[in-house]
């Protein structure tokens, strides 16, 4: 048995520019552990795609990826609003970015599927007023 | 990739173990051990970063130089265009040309007219079905070299065309044989004047595959005094330069992807800007662009560690060289891309940040450096020879350092033995005097 190893990240939600930053850390713990570029890069896209969406939502929240020796575990929490409809949310397309935001090339109402579609699990825990935790897992073989 | 060639190399003699390279180099390579620096060739992408801010002149670009032009019957000089950006005053290229015949080189042929012909040839590129968009410009080896090691996935996003230079090189030794045919191809010496280290490594490393057809890399820096001399006999030279706007732009920043005639596009330069891009990219940020060029040098070529003028004031006069060229006379008829452009390189995977290939044995490294990195003051002063903190824990995890050359953790250290020293010399001194206040002063620790 191999130990895991946990990373932690705060995303800074005051600036969009600085969005991005966790999973180019992330990107780069996993090159480190040898981990495949193909892994790598579903892991990095989930988790950009994630941030994002705490920037934008939430005003930002916190980062915690675990590798085992099965699988990538990034777990997102935010303090923020939280989702009304999940499913609404999931759907391609349908954002609830204001213009401010979507004027900056964000809210293409593609985070969440693409969080969805580049992981193999993925589950939301939401509380309207309360948070939202998003945990996404990646198998490694 | 192992057994890598590299371009840069360093005089340990002027070398004075400052922190500057270590803190600007983009890969991590470099180290400071036993009061110098030492580049991982594993990790050096030979983007001559080091090189431009060394403080002492430490840091050389390794290339050939024009006395091995007498190892040729028969020499061609391929010049880039960020050589005409280097003079100032110069009013035609028609100048240079000359006078590289001068210096010695039986023919020349111009990177820019090459430049032309695969600004033709990427526009066709981009047009074809199924191309991986945003297609990435492969003319910069840095940039490629950067995506083989940290962003394998964008590997089929690069531009599978040789670069220009690989295609002055191929037309101009074509050309030279057919005016020689009693030479053999070994008689042909083919000198590409280089702005840049990175145009060396890809020579000498081959990168071109079967298709490398440059036998020398001779810096821009050296031809540009070997000119100064022989441009002063003043005479007026005849229309001998052929490069026209297009071929030129790609000297700096722009040029290139301007050149595609399609707005879509993206240009960035210095080696920290366009890993940020790359890192966007990598996360399908920028869907909708066809196109990217990333220069690792600042202004684009023009700001190469082997050129000598400022880069921005080269571009400059580059700009007023161009202005009254026409646009684009060395592009082919039709824009149907001939076999031979085509790169047999491709850019692989090379896992040179892996800790370990087995992957608990990497887990267990991880732990133990996140646990170290936690520990140290988090201040990436680059003092223990790392360049950040972090690094520092990996390489004390690797057995490549010793925990106690964190100055920080050792400056503590000191400070605590000296109070303990001192409370313990008071408490003697007190209590040789003072024998029954003795015990009080030691129990405030």
């Amino acid at each position: 048995m191999s130990e895991n190893v946990t990373f932690h990240f705060d995303v800074d939600g005051e600036n969009f520019s600085s969005a991005g930053e966790a999973s180019v850390l992330v990107k780069k713990k996993l090159r480190q552990l040898g981990i495949s570029p193909e892994i790598i890069r579903r892991v990095s896209i989930a988790m950009y795609e994630g941030e994002i969406n705490m920037v934008i939502h939430a005003e930002g929240g916190s980062a915690d990826v675990t590798v085992t020796d099965k699988e990538v575990a990034i777990v997102l929490s935010d303090r923020g609003p939280g989702i009304p409809d999940v499913s609404l949310a999931m759907q391609e397309g349908y954002s609830t970015a204001r213009d401010n935001i979507r004027a900056l090339g964000f809210g293409a109402g593609m985070g969440l599927p693409n969080m969805k579609k580049y992981t193999d699990s993925m589950e939301i825990e939401t509380k309207l007023g309360v948070g939202t935790t998003i945990t996404m897992k990646v198998k490694l073989s | 990739m192992r057994n890598y060639r590299h371009s840069v190399s360093l005089d340990i003699s002027k070398c004075k173990g400052c922190t500057t390279c270590l803190k600007r180099c983009p890969t991590e390579a470099i180290r400071i051990r036993d009061g110098h620096a030492q580049i991982n060739s594993d990790r050096c992408i030979d983007c001559g970063e080091c090189i431009k801010v060394c403080p002492h002149k430490a840091k050389r670009a390794v290339h050939d130089s024009l006395k091995d032009m007498k190892n040729y019957t028969v020499t061609v000089a391929l010049p880039a265009p960020a050589l005409y950006g280097q003079f100032n005053n110069l009013t035609n290229i028609d100048y240079i040309i000359d006078g590289l015949g001068k210096v010695g080189f039986d023919y020349v042929f111009e990177v820019a007219c090459a430049a032309e012909m695969v600004s033709a040839y990427t526009r066709t590129y981009l047009g074809r079905d199924g191309v991986s968009k945003p297609v990435i410009s492969s003319a910069c080896p840095v940039i490629t070299r950067m995506i083989g090691m940290n962003f394998p996935y964008l590997a089929d996003h690069i531009m599978p065309l040789l670069p220009p230079v690989e295609i002055a090189a191929k037309l101009a030794r074509d050309a030279a044989a057919r005016e020689h045919p009693e030479l053999s191809p070994t008689e042909i010496g083919v000198f590409l004047i280089s702005p840049c280290p990175a145009k060396v490594s890809y020579v000498k490393n081959g990168f071109a595959g079967d298709k490398n057809n440059i036998d020398r890399v001779i810096s821009v820096r050296d031809v540009y005094f070997a000119l100064l001399d022989v441009m002063k006999n003043g005479s007026i030279p005849e229309g001998t330069s052929s490069a026209g706007m297009i071929g030129i732009g790609w000297a700096t920043t722009g040029g290139e992807s301007s050149a595609v005639f399609n707005d879509r596009y993206l240009a960035a330069d210095g080696i920290e800007n366009c890993i940020r891009v790359l890192e966007q990219i990598d996360n399908e940020d920028f869907t909708d662009l066809d196109f990217i060029e990333l220069n690792a040098c600042s202004g684009g070529c023009v700001g190469g560690a082997m050129t000598v003028a400022n880069p921005y004031i080269a571009g400059a006069r580059l700009g007023s060289l161009k202005r009254y060229l026409p646009v684009s006379p060395n592009r082919p008829a039709d824009g149907d891309i001939p076999d031979y452009c085509f790169s047999d390189g491709e850019v692989h995977y090379d896992g040179g940040y892996t800790l370990s290939s087995d992957r608990n044995e990497a887990m267990r490294m991880m732990s133990e450096i996140e646990s170290i990195t936690a520990g140290l003051p988090g201040i990436d002063c680059g003092s223990c020879g790392a360049p950040t903190c972090e690094a520092f824990a990996e390489d004390i995890v690797k057995n490549e350092t010793n925990a106690d050359e964190c100055t920080i953790i050792m400056r503590e250290l000191f400070h605590e033995c000296i109070e303990r020293r001192r409370k313990e010399l008071l408490s003697e001194k007190i209590g040789s005097s003072k024998p029954k206040n003795g015990a009080e002063v030691d129990s405030k620790k």
